[in-house]
């Protein structure tokens, strides 16, 4: 009874060491892993922020009203005045079609009307 | 153990048969059993005071030891638990009321030589210089070739000109990572956003200090890592700050003025939606500041809020408001304006004869100096003063740009009854354009000072009560007829009902006295002028125009139609819909509440 508990408790010991020796290894691959994930954040943050400071650069006002300018004959884009304001009843929707005719009904002016045409 | 008795039977009876005193014998014992017990506490106490002394010994050895291993060893960030995106080591941007970039930060490379490890410092010297022309050969090869270890070429560079040094090939010449602050919309709010430079500069980086304007004003907002990615939001907008700046652009050439600030003003939130002052100037790179001559005349001058000058008629209609929120008169009481008016060696004046008398509503629009000053002696100096006081007229303006302390305005030394009367038509009191707008902002929004801010608001501002409801309606109404009847026609924009009071100071000399021929033409604004919602002053620095065949300085010529033509352009982009001006009903009067 003695020698397995001896023995049991030494298996134990093997057991426990193995796991501890995993677990240091994994917990070093993943702080590996994070290291580079938080410098491919890095990177990519310093990526973002020249991105928007480009973005703001190419769209700075000078620039656009230079363009606009520039491309007067295709765009015709003036400053916004006052007298550009209109009211939704000033807008011309397009005509919606008339349902075709499918099932004509003779009436009884036909026959009249077709021989004045004729 | 074992209790010795204080009085053994055997010594007693031993001591009595010698006629003796048995309780000599008692004491003795008793001392023997205090000395024991002392013996005993002592020990006890010594053994604590070993304990305590080692535990202390132990503690100060572990937070010693933890200390000099923290102190030798390299610091690491904490892998596990740090976010990353959190903290960003740089600058906070600034961004406009939208999220639009006004300012952020740019990666370049600095550029530096180790003299020593030159292969050929000939060579690069000339390459260098071939790559920036502004660099001295002469001084390069120098340096170059001289006992110094270390060299700065230059702090910023772009990524192409770092390429073309990285081609010379040369290992002496290195590169540092620099962190640049960058202004995408290049002279745009240049005086709102200031400029930065370098602070402490080592070759792995440097630090960005703000040196003028909101990025020194709000340093330590901008530099305090948490903020990294929490940008600073102004209440500036891009679109309507170009739009202005353009059209004051234009007026400011086109009537041949030196210099030009214009302000627009929300009037209920106290936000400043775009602030000019020109000239202006690039904040990528600030000039330096001009050791000799009038600061005025460099482009750092901020005009809209350095600018402390006497604004003339537009003060007029401060003195009307009071009078009518005092009850001293309303706008239709008749005030004498027989002329001129002597005040012991001095005499006030009109620029033209208006009559014998007029009421308080045509004083303002007629511009009459004459009744103003009539109306300020009706007040008095204190009353005057302490209106003026709670306008914020006597004070730097809040505005939390870093050169708005330095517009304090200048106060008459004595405010005397002659002070009172010079100030209502608006000289012997200078103040900045911005103290003009703030004034104008409480008539608009009825009556309660609003302190103008360049932060973005949630909602409006309720600051204290400067005058009445009614008196400030009476004082818009006033305004409007200056624009419709008075010295401001140019200033109707169709469809925005501007009202405003034009105001032309001659500009003092340094030497004393007023010149003949230069003047601040000034036209404080406000629209639409039923329900204001936005104040606009237009200044311009010595405006001259020749019209009809005469040469004309008064900003009702040269202010108030630049004023015109940015209201018509800036009101759109506002989203104010042009409307049918609403005419006031006929035959009801407000008598009493």
């Amino acid at each position: 009874m003695k020698t397995l508990a001896y023995v049991l408790s030494a298996l134990a010991v093997f057991g426990l060491a193995f796991w501890a020796y995993r677990e240091n290894y994994t917990t070093q691959q993943v702080l590996k892993e994070t290291r580079s994930l938080q410098r491919q954040i890095g990177s990519a943050q310093v990526r973002l922020g020249v991105l928007r400071a480009e973005w703001a650069y190419l769209n700075r006002p000078d620039r656009l009203r230079e363009l606009a300018e520039l491309n007067f004959d295709s765009l015709g884009l003036l400053p916004l005045r006052p007298n550009q304001f209109g009211r939704v009843d000033e807008v011309a929707y397009p005509q919606v079609p008339l349902l075709p005719i499918t099932n004509g009904v003779d009436v009884s002016t036909m026959a009249a009307v077709e021989g004045l045409n004729q | 153990m074992t209790r010795t008795p204080l009085r053994p039977l055997a010594r007693i009876l031993a001591a009595r048969a010698k006629g003796e005193n048995p309780d000599v014998i008692e004491k003795e014992n008793l001392r023997q059993r205090h000395a024991e017990i002392q013996g005993q506490s002592r020990q006890r106490s010594e053994g604590r005071l070993l304990v305590l002394g080692v535990f202390f010994v132990c503690a100060y050895a572990l937070i010693g030891t933890r200390m000099g291993m923290m102190a030798t060893t390299d610091p690491t960030e904490p892998v596990a638990s740090a976010s990353g995106s959190a903290i960003a080591a740089q600058r906070a941007d600034i961004v406009d009321r939208e999220g639009r970039i006004l300012a952020t930060n740019f990666e370049t490379h600095s550029l530096y030589a180790h003299p020593q490890q030159l292969i050929d410092a000939v060579a690069s010297a000339t390459a260098l210089v071939k790559i920036f022309p502004d660099l001295d050969h002469e001084r390069l090869l120098l340096d170059f070739t001289g006992k110094r270890k270390f060299v700065w070429i230059k702090k910023k560079i772009s990524p192409e000109q770092k390429q073309a040094v990285h081609d010379i090939g040369d290992p002496g010449l290195l590169f540092g990572p620099r962190e640049m602050r960058l202004y995408p919309n290049g002279s745009l709010a240049a005086h709102v956003l200031g400029g930065a430079s370098f602070g402490k500069e080592d070759v792995d980086a440097a630090e960005v200090i703000g040196v003028a304007g909101v990025e020194r004003q709000f340093d330590s907002y901008l530099r305090d890592p948490a903020n990294g990615a929490d940008p600073l939001q102004l209440s500036l907008d891009l679109t309507i700050q170009a739009a202005a700046e353009r059209v004051l652009y234009g007026g400011m050439r086109l009537m041949n003025a030196k210099g030009a600030t214009s302000i627009l003003m929300d009037v209920h939130t106290g936000e400043v939606i775009s602030v000019v002052s020109l000239p202006d100037f690039d904040p990528n790179e600030r000039p330096r500041p001009p050791v000799s001559g009038d600061a005025s005349d460099s482009p750092l001058f901020n005009r809209a809020v350095q600018g402390v000058y006497e604004l003339g008629s537009t003060f007029k209609i401060f003195a009307a408001a009071q009078a009518i929120d005092l009850g001293l008169v309303n706008p239709d009481t008749m005030v004498d304006i027989r002329g001129p008016l002597r005040w012991g060696r001095f005499s006030i004046r009109d620029f033209h004869n208006y009559g014998n008398s007029l009421s308080v509503e045509r004083i303002i629009v007629k511009s009459s100096n004459i009744g103003t000053a009539r109306l300020a002696q009706q007040i008095g100096a204190e009353r005057q003063r302490d209106f003026l006081s709670r306008l914020g007229m006597l004070e730097p303006t809040p505005f939390e740009i870093s050169e708005a302390a330095g517009g304090r305005p200048l106060l008459p030394p004595n405010w005397s009854e002659l002070s009172a009367m010079t100030i209502s038509y608006g000289h012997g009191l200078s103040a900045s354009p911005m103290h003009l707008a703030a004034g104008y902002a409480t008539i608009a929004n009825g009556g309660n000072y609003i302190s103008p801010t360049i932060l973005r608001q949630n909602g409006p501002q309720l600051g204290p009560r400067v005058m009445s409801a009614e008196a400030a309606a009476a004082a818009r109404e006033m305004l409007r007829l200056v624009v419709t009847e008075g010295t401001a026609s140019f200033g109707e924009v169709p469809g925005y009902q501007v009202g405003g009071k034009t105001g032309t100071a001659d500009k003092p000399k340094p030497s004393g006295g007023y010149y003949d021929n230069k003047v601040i033409a000034t036209f404080a604004s406000m629209f639409p002028a039923h329900d204001p919602k936005y104040v606009l002053v237009v200044t311009l620095d010595e405006p001259s125009i020749i019209a009809y065949g005469e040469e004309r300085r008064t900003a009702g010529w040269t202010a108030v139609p630049v004023a015109a033509e940015m209201i018509g352009r800036i009101a759109p982009l506002l989203g104010l819909r042009p409307q049918v001006e609403p005419v006031p009903l006929t035959g009801i009067t407000l008598t009493s509440n």
